[in-house]
């Protein structure tokens, strides 16, 4: 599989966004995980999301931890950086890229082992800093690279291939990010583009920590009668509060919608975000009431999907210190070094 | 004979920790120094912030030794739950300074030791109503009688106290009223001054009297260090707020923004973490951590190492294992650092013997990081860290720029240069890197701890990967004539035996050789300051029969170290051990040192063998 090199050539007419680049300047190498894996997805809804936006594909840094999902920043955006790092460490990883170069986007691949079992505390960790990052979970509730163990957010009762039965009380990672302080919270499917792709856009014009747990099963290990993470039961279950629309700063509003379904949510960075309410007592901006609705949800095997919370004006890790607008990788001795003269006053001070 | 010496004694304070007498000691410290005599002061002090016992040690030496001596002349005794233990350490003919407030039997006593009563907590009670102000004061009482009897200049004191509190300065007055006190009392009342006695001179030059972790802060700052993350761990704390300290004074863009970030994070996982995430991503960034945090970073250690990110990492080393003696001093994660992690690893380790060196080698570290693209260790240890020394200045070159390393920048990929990461173009086993975002269409690549060709494209075969680890050992040889070369000082008359030492050990050991030499056995000898070793060290060993290698730890670290990276008959390397807490001391080595040269003489080893 490593040595399947994609053909460079591709149709003339493939369309192309505001810079000139088309799907194929998104894409990377060919993927190495199971045919009809949810993951796969995923990377083709990111790929789209940064295609929609023109983002310049090298001002995207992607960091993963281990795992299938960690794998996945291969498959997308070859033409950018990626650190794939170690089991259960990239928010730290990506947090330290995240102060060395504010002008930057991060995006942190991860997976339900990687973010919820071994992860747990750097995840919560990373949240709770408030760093400026698109964090996503690919979550399966299963370990696939190494062959179908549970993970911590299988459910309670669910049934592994061979029969085995999960008796631990599941990690709803969404819920954990909500109370940790994200400022951006959705959750999503990988067999639903139309949902993910917008609200994959709408975090990475977020300029905060937001993040995104998409259920994405595993169809190797995962995917039988009596996982609650099967494409069947994510499908029968699936309780979406809205559906989105996702329009940049640049772009004029010209949505038509009809009143009282739709609310315009307006980002920090004047992008807006049109919400197609499906639930009308759903309120994307009180965190209270989006628990309630969650655990409520989850109480009557319901799964919750769609922007369940946001703060229009967040706040990020480098505003809590203060750093300057430079890049700190971009200082030099100038700005760095003090020199022989402040020196010689500390010396003095020490006599 | 009570015990008599000018400007060369050691007084010991016994005292309760957080009872407010770290200062008062501090002040008795700076006083000495100020009044021109070497000073050298040592924290004994428990893993405890109130009630337990701590000790305050200050060698007062006008040779300038600045080594822990062992042996107590003068005990300044305020702590009753050690007192007996303390009185029983006094030297021969030494002084006992105690609170008189509550009379004690002779029994408590000795008669060959000299006892000095002063009623501390009478004078107190009798002076302040505020338990608070009892106990502070209590201590600059003390230090104010300890001035008349040892005959210090009071001026001296008094001036510091001033400068102590400019910013307070209602407090200057009652501080000074304090020192007064203590001192009147012992003019009036008692025989002064003792046998101990200080006088003003002139030894101290432009010397300054500076804690390591401080001086390692500030290298950190001079290196160009952006981002700092750490997780709290005795003796390395105060390496992260000292950087923190710096920075505000020193990194402010003037519209109270910062040039630098600082994270206390989770744990040492995430501190490492985030250091090798700004590393690669082009931000000098360090961490400062002990012993239980170097195991925590293991797993870390080995990504930076084989996916080869800058990273400096501060280790004030602790007793271990396990929390070991979180408090006390050792030279135990030699080996725990130089193959950190898994798989085949070599670090870069670098050996500072003093604030100074630390200053230095800490901003080396940054350059070195860059250059080489790994990890580096700075190795200090709780008795540089976390005591005052007299070091000389820290001096900086102002023309000095920082050596990035090889950053292959977007001009050059635009000119079409051939960029593989993991590409040998120099021979030197250094490869080029580009830092995130240099270019739209050229350059990126992928890190990954698992193995890789040389244009960082994901490989399994064993081929590619026996390159890399090949080209990472040429990266090493290459590390071997960039970190600091060994400093030998030979004995200057010709002799077998030779002596190798390390970071904290070099004030105790440059005063054993005169104790020695004095014996009449001449040593050379060689301080180690990095690993790789440089070819200095194969040398020196080549030029005797037997080196001593003196370390403070238990499995003479550095001798395994030497042994298998030097390819040495380990029979020649004679271990010199000191392992219990303790800073290591010139009497014990020369005494060691010394047994050992008289059993070779007597039956040298090459013959019994032979």
């Amino acid at each position: 599989m490593t040595y399947i090199v994609k053909p460079k050539f591709h149709h003339p007419a493939l369309p192309k966004n505001s810079l000139g680049y088309t799907h194929r300047d998104y894409e990377g190498s060919v993927s190495t995980l199971c045919a009809g894996c949810g993951h796969d997805s995923i990377s083709a809804a990111i790929i789209e999301a940064c295609f929609e936006l023109a983002l310049e594909p090298h001002r995207v840094a992607k960091m993963s931890g281990i795992g299938c999902s960690s794998k996945t920043p291969t498959y997308f955006l070859g033409q950018s950086h990626g650190f794939n790092s170690v089991h259960g460490r990239m928010p730290s990883v990506l947090t330290g890229a995240n102060l060395a170069n504010r002008d930057l986007i991060y995006l942190g691949v991860s997976g339900d082992g990687d973010s919820a079992s071994i992860g747990l505390g750097q995840f919560a960790h990373a949240i709770r800093r408030g760093v400026n990052m698109v964090y996503i979970v690919e979550n399966n509730g299963v370990y696939g690279l190494t062959k179908g163990q549970f993970s911590a957010t299988a459910d309670r009762g669910s049934k592994a291939k061979r029969g085995a039965v999960n008796n631990d009380s599941s990690i709803d990672l969404v819920a954990m990010a909500m109370q940790l302080g994200a400022t951006f919270v959705a959750r999503s499917f990988s067999g639903d583009k139309e949902q993910l792709v917008p609200i994959i856009k709408a975090a990475i014009e977020h300029k905060g920590a937001a993040f995104i747990d998409v259920l994405s099963p595993c169809v190797a290990f995962n995917n039988h009668l009596g996982s609650t993470k099967s494409f069947d039961f994510v499908r029968m279950h699936n309780e979406a509060v809205n559906r989105l629309d996702f329009i940049t700063g640049r772009t004029p509003i010209t949505v038509d919608y009809e009143p009282g379904t739709v609310e315009i949510v307006e980002q920090h960075d004047g992008s807006k975000i049109a919400l197609r309410k499906l639930n009308a007592e759903y309120n994307i901006h009180d965190k209270l009431a989006a628990m309630n609705f969650l655990l409520h949800h989850a109480a009557e095997g319901q799964i919750v999907t769609g922007l369940l919370y946001v703060d229009s004006d967040p706040d990020d890790l480098h505003q809590h210190l203060a750093t300057v607008e430079t890049p700190l990788n971009a200082l030099g001795e100038k700005e760095l070094c003090p020199g022989s003269a402040t020196l010689e006053k500390f010396n003095a001070s020490l006599r | 004979m009570p015990i008599e010496s000018v400007n060369d004694f050691v007084v010991r304070f016994a005292n309760v920790n957080g009872s407010g007498s770290a200062s008062a000691n501090e002040l008795f410290a700076r006083s000495v120094m100020r009044m021109g005599v070497p000073v050298s002061p040592r924290n004994i002090f428990p893993s405890n912030i109130q009630g337990l016992p701590t000790w305050y040690e200050v060698r007062v030496t006008e040779a300038g030794h600045l080594g822990a001596r062992g042996g107590v002349d003068l005990m300044v005794a305020m702590n009753p739950q050690t007192f007996d233990k303390d009185v029983a350490s006094i030297e021969k003919g030494g002084y006992l300074f105690y609170d008189s407030t509550k009379p004690l039997p002779p029994a408590r006593f000795r008669d060959d030791i000299t006892v000095i009563g002063v009623p501390l907590t009478a004078i107190c009670n009798r002076e302040y109503i505020d338990p608070r102000q009892r106990q502070l004061f209590k201590n600059i009482i003390y230090v104010g009688a300890l001035a008349a009897l040892l005959e210090m200049d009071i001026g001296v004191i008094e001036k510091l106290i001033a400068e102590q509190f400019r910013t307070k300065d209602t407090l200057i007055e009652p501080n000074v009223h304090a020192l007064h006190l203590g001192r009147d009392y012992v003019t009036m009342n008692l025989e002064h001054p003792i046998g101990l006695r200080m006088k003003k001179s002139n030894a101290i030059g432009d010397r300054i009297l500076i804690e390591g972790n401080s001086a390692v802060a500030l290298g950190a700052v001079y290196g160009g260090a952006t981002v700092c993350a750490w997780y709290p761990i005795t003796p390395s704390s105060s390496v992260a707020e000292a950087f923190q300290r710096h920075c505000s004074r020193y990194r402010s863009d003037g519209n109270k923004k910062n040039r630098f970030a600082i994270i206390q994070a989770e744990d040492e996982l995430a501190s490492i973490g985030m250091v090798i995430g700004a590393g690669w991503n082009g931000s000098r960034a360090f961490t400062a951590t002990s012993g239980p945090g170097i195991s925590l970073m293991q797993e870390f250690l080995g990504l930076a190492y084989f996916a080869e990110i800058p990273a400096v990492i501060v280790d004030v080393q602790r007793a271990g294992p396990s929390t070991g003696m979180p408090t006390r001093t050792q030279q135990c994660d030699l080996l725990s650092c130089a193959y950190a992690s898994h798989g085949d690893t070599k670090h870069v380790l670098l050996f500072p013997e003093d604030p100074a060196e630390a200053f230095e080698m800490t901003a080396q570290a940054f350059d070195l990081a860059d250059r080489l693209q790994t990890p580096i260790f700075v190795m200090t240890d709780l008795d540089i860290g976390m005591n005052h020394r007299l070091c000389r200045p820290l001096k900086w070159d102002d023309t000095r720029t920082f050596d990035r390393g090889k950053i292959m920048t977007a001009a050059a990929l635009e000119a079409g240069r051939d960029f593989g990461r993991y590409l040998d173009v120099d021979n030197d086993g250094i490869p080029y890197r580009t830092l995130p975002g240099t270019h739209p269409t050229k350059g990126a690549f992928f890190t990954r701890g698992t193995s890789r060709d040389r244009y960082a494209k994901y490989t399994e075969e064993g081929g590619p990967y026996a390159d890399n680890m090949q080209r990472l050992l040429r990266k090493f040889d290459t590390a071997k004539g960039l970190v600091p070369r060994p400093v030998r000082l030979d004995a200057g008359k010709p002799t077998k035996y030779g002596a190798i030492y390390y970071g904290s050990t070099s004030p105790a050991m440059d005063e054993a050789i005169h104790l020695i030499a004095s014996r009449g056995m001449p040593l050379d000898m060689l301080r180690v300051r990095g690993f790789p070793f440089h070819q200095d060290v194969n040398d020196f060993i080549a030029d005797h029969d037997f080196v001593f290698v003196v370390e403070q730890n238990r499995d003479s670290q550095l001798r395994t170290l030497v042994t298998t990276e030097c390819n040495v008959d380990p029979m020649r390397l004679v271990p010199i051990l000191h392992f219990d807490g303790t800073p290591i001391t010139a009497r014990f080595i020369a005494n060691a040192i010394g047994d050992h040269l008289d059993a070779l003489k007597v039956t040298p080893l090459r013959k019994a063998m032979s």
